[in-house]
């Protein structure tokens, strides 16, 4: 669906994407992961047109240069759901949802009884058919987010690029979301999110890649065999340890930082609870949490 | 039970609903509906001020008397009068067409300019528009050049928010605060060589350059406004046409880009339109404050922030406001009250509440 090659941008002054390469099959849902700073934002507004790339680098949309698209049909086929935010005049939801019909508008006078339908769809569809007459900026933030996805589905694109969509949501809006964008790839829709939390990444993605410091692409694969302890030291330091909880894989924090000491850079055993068993063996940490979980 | 969940609960109890299962409630349907009311209701109001305004006056001419003018003009039966004939025709239809076109034109514009640049706090006089325009004006005054006017008007008014853009603008976002202050700037940049003028000018430019600064309806003739007038509405409906795109803008650049708007492109030719009938407005009326600020404000508050609905409101409501203004300022005392000393007074209760009670949560409170 997705294929971005050897994608560099560079600010004034500052290099952003070095050589991105990426892959996204049709109907998955994949992370874009990485530390903040690394360019995924800036990458959203590449593969959005919003900025243009250096030469040479490609961003490919089913085979077709995004770059060759109009404004229009790119919007038709790529929908962005930026982080919630508060917009400066108060829209009702509906009109903020009709407003993800407008690529497709035929005529010169705004949105059609069909386009309604359409956006009066999306939202029923996301479940927020109460909220409909409601006024956007008065929502709460996971309101808004689920908002904004209706309008994305009211774009009825087939990519659709989220920027940490559960970032400032409470626990159960986060959860709401997730299941939200995993319909969305289950009826056909591929989805490129963009998140910090590898729990998330290990629990809902089909697929990550991960944005490393200076812009590059760090790692890419399935959840399972990307996110391991080294990625995640390799990226914010030793903050961390995989384990499993009822075969989940998690990524623990590591215990030493609760009990207020200085995140040291060494990697150190943790009090490993009886519940915990460590899955990932591939990390010297995680062997030596391993044997630690296993001798009482 | 917690608001945020609403959905969620929602959500579980219906898994899976086929598509468009749920009965389609048409709401934007019925919104529409009321708010084509509001539109008409407000079309009335305006032609009743409108006729209203037109008998009222030092010299009183009853509606029958004006209706008798009215249809001799298109060529149905006796006409009133000489002095009725040249009362209404001359002097009120001139002055009164005059308003609802500035009226509309600052509405309009400062409708779009909020918009534009996601901004409920300026207006055609906060971006330094109409200081820019009024210098303009005032430059082929000095120089006399025939035909200039509004041309001068048009080009340095658009300098004015050109300039007031490029300077707000900070590391590509377009602050509340950056904006406001850089328009005052520009504005008392324009004010000042404008001031200039005043000091450089012969008697009579200087009486037609302070004219641009307090503002009024009374200088125009009937010839000008005869061409002016329908310049400016075709304006004001060509901008009506990009209302859509308008309300897409609003959400932010990269937003609007996702939805398929090709942004510098829409928000060029909005502020150049919006640019153009406040700059002909302003050479034929100088400088009136607070119309633009004002009359969008209330719109919204009526008919919310859709501008397919917002930009009609907005003119009918300013066109409507500007007649009551005049009318005042021509009536109040037995000479004239510059218009624009009328408006801001009219203006800064509306502002103080605005102040007091929507500012901060309109201007994300920076």
């Amino acid at each position: 669906m997705l294929q971005i090659r050897d994608l560099s941008f560079a600010y004034p002054g500052v290099d952003v994407l070095d050589r991105v390469e990426l892959d996204l099959p049709s109907s998955q849902l994949c992370a874009l992961f990485g530390p903040n700073g690394t360019g995924k934002t800036t990458l959203y507004r590449c593969v959005l047109g919003v900025l243009d790339p250096a030469p040479g680098g490609t961003i490919r949309l089913a085979g077709v240069e995004v770059r060759d698209l109009p404004a229009r049909t790119r919007a038709r086929r790529i929908a962005y759901v930026p982080q919630q935010h508060q917009p400066p005049f108060p829209y009702r939801v509906h009109e903020v949802v009709l407003m993800g019909r407008t690529p497709h508008l035929g005529g010169v006078f705004g949105p059609s009884r069909a386009d309604r339908r359409v956006a009066h769809d999306a939202i029923e569809r996301i479940g927020i058919g109460e909220l409909a007459e409601r006024s956007y900026p008065t929502l709460s933030g996971g309101q808004r987010q689920l908002v904004l996805l209706a309008r994305a589905l009211a774009q009825d694109a087939e990519l659709f690029l989220l920027d940490e969509p559960t970032a400032s949501l409470d626990f159960g809006n986060q959860l709401l979301v997730w299941r939200t964008v995993r319909h969305l790839t289950r009826e056909g829709r591929t989805v490129l999110v963009c998140t910090h939390d590898p729990n998330h990444v290990l629990w809902f993605c089909d697929r990550v890649v991960v944005l490393g410091r200076e812009g590059r692409i760090d790692a890419s694969g399935p959840p399972a065999e990307v996110i391991d302890d080294d990625l995640v030291t390799r990226l914010y330091g030793p903050v961390s340890e995989l384990a499993a909880v009822r075969d989940r894989a998690v990524a623990m924090p590591r215990l030493e930082l609760d009990a207020g000491a200085a995140p040291g850079r060494s990697p150190t055993v943790p009090a490993a609870g009886t519940a915990i068993r460590v899955v990932n063996g591939e990390s010297q940490a995680a062997r030596r949490a391993t044997h630690d979980a296993r001798s009482p | 039970m917690n608001r945020t969940l609403v959905g969620l609960t929602r959500h579980r109890a219906q898994p899976d609903r086929p598509d468009g299962a749920a009965a389609f409630v048409d709401v934007a349907a019925a919104d529409r509906a009321r708010k084509l009311v509001i539109l008409a209701v407000a079309g009335c109001g305006l032609v009743a001020v409108f006729l209203i305004a037109v008998t009222v006056g030092a010299y009183r001419i009853p509606l029958t008397d004006v209706a008798r003018v009215a249809a001799s003009r298109f060529g149905l039966g006796g006409g009133g009068s000489d002095v009725q004939e040249t009362v209404v025709v001359d002097i009120r239809l001139t002055r009164i067409v005059l308003a609802v076109v500035v009226g509309a034109a600052l509405s309009t514009s400062g409708a779009v300019y909020q918009g534009v640049f996601r901004n409920p706090l300026v207006e055609p006089y906060i971006l330094g528009v109409s200081s820019g325009a009024a210098f303009g004006a005032g430059l082929s005054v000095m120089f006399d050049v025939p035909g200039s006017l509004q041309v001068l008007a048009f080009t340095f008014g658009l300098l004015a928010v050109v300039l007031t853009y490029r300077l707000a603008r900070v590391r590509g976002q377009l602050p509340t605060v950056t904006l406001v202050l850089a328009g005052v700037i520009i504005g008392s940049l324009f004010s000042a060589l404008f001031s200039i003028f005043q000091y450089l000018g012969s008697n009579e430019q200087l009486r037609r350059l302070v004219f641009w600064i307090l503002g009024g309806l009374h200088r125009a003739t009937w010839d000008e406004v005869r061409w002016v007038a329908p310049v400016v509405l075709f304006g004001v409906l060509l901008i009506w046409r990009w209302a859509w795109s308008l309300n897409v803008l609003t959400l932010g650049d990269d937003e609007a880009a996702a939805l398929g708007v090709p942004v510098e492109r829409t928000r060029r030719v909005l502020i150049a339109l919006a640019t153009a009938v406040t700059a002909l407005v302003v050479s034929l009326s100088g400088i009136i404050a607070w119309v633009g600020l004002m009359v969008p404000h209330a719109a919204r508050m009526i008919i919310g922030p859709d501008h397919r609905y917002l930009i009609p409101l907005s003119a009918m409501l300013g066109a409507a406001f500007v007649i009551v203004c005049d009318t005042v300022a021509r009536t109040l005392t037995t000479g004239e009250v510059p218009i624009g000393i009328v408006t801001s007074i009219v203006g800064a209760p509306y502002l103080i509440y605005l102040l007091r009670t929507r500012l901060v949560a309109v201007s994300g409170a920076v």
